[in-house]
């Protein structure tokens, strides 16, 4: 019976290198012979009388769910090879010029207001610069609050999600998806379901860059 | 006692008919192609309600209450309830069923809800287990999108192969007495995998399980020819497409009768939705909306529905797994009255 096993999983091993992926039917029958036989080698797991039995069978199983891979493979390989066929591809040449579009209209923007501020309060460029971030930061929240950021979104793409807007969007749609489920739950633990990894490794990569700017400079 | 037929198909032999539904939906669904052919429109998501949920709750409640009214029945002459949504816990219908009164069966099948609801509602009164049932399901885009994807006002931007799914619900009252449509075979479907992990494109990942469900039926019954039309739910432009060429390549001259409802709702062009409509909520109103109604344009007619639902979780997907698919299908035939069934 266990040479059985063996000798069986090796003989459809060269069943599944030569087989062609044109041939479904082939394929298919393959993969009910693989059901069966791993339901089989379940039961031989389960009533294993010692370890070393159990691991030769959970050995068996491996090699069968391997093939099973390999069946899936052929036929898989074959459809997505239509998806791929079919899909449509995305306007990279509007979608990107629209993204500069909008990227660049907000960091202009926040040029304006830096070069304003230094110019008009004589301020140097350090205390300028959080006030430009922090004005676009309450502008986006607005224009998240009145449904109006979603539209530039779809516009921008990541035009308008690179900048510090697209972090404050992330932020302020997410407390409003939540309200409901109340300050704790809802906004308090949802808050940043978006913004949560930027803020995480945003944060990590400032110490590292602290770091080695520490040792080497 | 219904019939098996071939490897998997069913004939009923007491077909039950459908004997009323009624459709509600969106204001961006009746700004499409059906323009108002809904029984009820709502006048924005939220539904005079505190959340999307509860809106969606109310769909399905105003959706069942106007498919009973037209049949002149009370939710307690049903003798079966059995629905489902795409929300955690299928909580729209069971909260629904909860004000319904009929004994419930919740059913997940994602966007395939709908017609394994009708396969099942059929066995158990052709079957004798009762007299009538409602068939109901729903889906809310806003509810949907922040389950499954991202709070509604974040500005991402969709891929092209994205589908919108559908604010909606559809109600089915199904019944042992005559009726002019009846659902007279069925074939359930399997869960297929052909490995796609793209979330954003789910109509390929359900075309694979919509050729298996549709040849299944085909190669038992050999009744293409007189097939009036098959209508898979919510493949989508791409999915619609795969399935398209599957079936060809497979021998089946479907050209002129294979639709996708998902293709069916929106302007694709105008109303920004990529590749069409999904969701419970898809299939549950065009059908109702739409080929129900064109149906009984002929004395005769059949129409074979597929519901296509992608069975996958946000946690499957961030855990890098591939989406099963499945389909389930119903045969559909229209009589004018007095032509006999």
């Amino acid at each position: 019976m266990e040479q059985n096993f063996e000798q069986r999983i090796q003989e459809r091993q060269a069943r599944l290198q030569n087989v062609s992926d044109t041939n479904t039917e082939d394929i298919e029958h393959i993969l009910t012979e693989l059901q069966e036989e791993h339901q089989h080698l379940v039961m031989m797991t389960a009533n294993s009388i010692d370890g070393a039995e159990e691991g030769y069978y959970q050995q068996l199983i491996k090699q069968n769910e391997n093939q099973r891979t390999m069946a899936e493979t052929a036929i898989d390989k074959r459809y997505q090879a239509l998806v791929k066929q079919v899909m449509p591809k995305a306007p990279l040449a509007k979608n990107i010029s629209r993204a500069f579009l909008t990227g660049g209209l907000i960091c202009t923007f926040g040029q304006l207001i830096i070069n304003t501020v230094m110019l008009q309060y004589s301020v140097d460029f350090k205390m300028a610069a959080p006030i430009a971030s922090i004005t676009i930061v309450i502008i986006t929240a607005l224009l998240t609050g009145i449904g109006i950021y979603d539209e530039i979104g779809r516009f921008g793409g990541a035009g308008s999600m690179v900048p510090i807007s697209g972090f404050a969007n992330s932020v302020v749609s997410a407390a409003l998806e939540f309200k409901r489920e109340g300050m704790i739950y809802g906004i308090g633990a949802k808050i940043f379901q978006i913004a949560g990894p930027v803020i995480l490794y945003g944060t990590l990569a400032s110490v590292i860059i602290g770091l080695i700017d520490y040792v080497a400079g | 006692m219904g019939r098996c037929i071939g490897t998997r198909s069913i004939q009923f032999e007491h077909p039950v008919a459908i004997r009323s539904w009624a459709t509600v939906a969106g204001r961006k669904e009746a700004s499409g192609k059906l323009k108002r052919q809904f029984d009820f429109i709502l006048e924005d998501n939220i539904f005079g309600e505190k959340s999307w949920e509860r809106a969606e709750q109310k769909m399905q409640q105003y959706a069942i209450e106007l498919a009973m009214e037209k049949a002149s029945l009370y939710g307690h002459q049903l003798d079966y309830f059995l629905g489902g949504d795409l929300l955690n816990q299928i909580i729209a219908t069971s909260y629904t069923a909860r004000n319904i009164g009929a004994p419930y069966f919740g059913l997940y099948g994602a966007c395939s809800s709908l017609v394994e609801g009708m396969i099942l509602a059929s066995c158990l009164l052709d079957g004798g287990f009762g007299r009538r049932a409602a068939v109901c399901t729903s889906s809310h885009h806003d509810a949907a999108e922040r389950q499954l994807r991202y709070p509604t006002e974040m500005g991402v931007q969709r891929t092209l192969s994205a589908q919108w799914t559908v604010t909606g619900s559809g109600a089915y009252i199904l019944d042992q007495e005559a009726g002019n449509w009846y659902i007279t075979g069925a074939v359930p479907g399997r869960v297929i995998d052909r490995g796609i992990k793209n979330s954003s494109d789910m109509g390929s990942a359900m075309a694979a399980s919509a050729v298996d469900t549709i040849s299944a039926w085909l190669e038992d019954m050999h009744d293409l020819d007189t097939l009036d039309y098959i209508i898979t739910g919510d493949l989508g432009k791409i999915g619609y497409e795969i399935c398209r060429q599957q079936l060809t390549e497979r021998g089946f001259d479907i050209a002129g009768k294979y639709y996708d409802c998902g293709m069916q709702l929106y302007h694709a062009e105008d109303q920004d939705v990529h590749a069409g409509g999904s969701g419970c909520g898809c299939s549950a109103v065009v059908l109702g909306a739409k080929y129900l109604p064109l149906m009984a344009e002929k004395q005769h007619s059949r129409l074979l529905l597929v519901g296509t639902g992608a069975l996958l979780s946000p946690l499957t997907v961030q855990q890098g797994q591939t989406i099963p698919g499945i389909a389930h299908a119903v045969l559909i035939e229209y009589h004018q009255e007095g032509s006999g069934c």
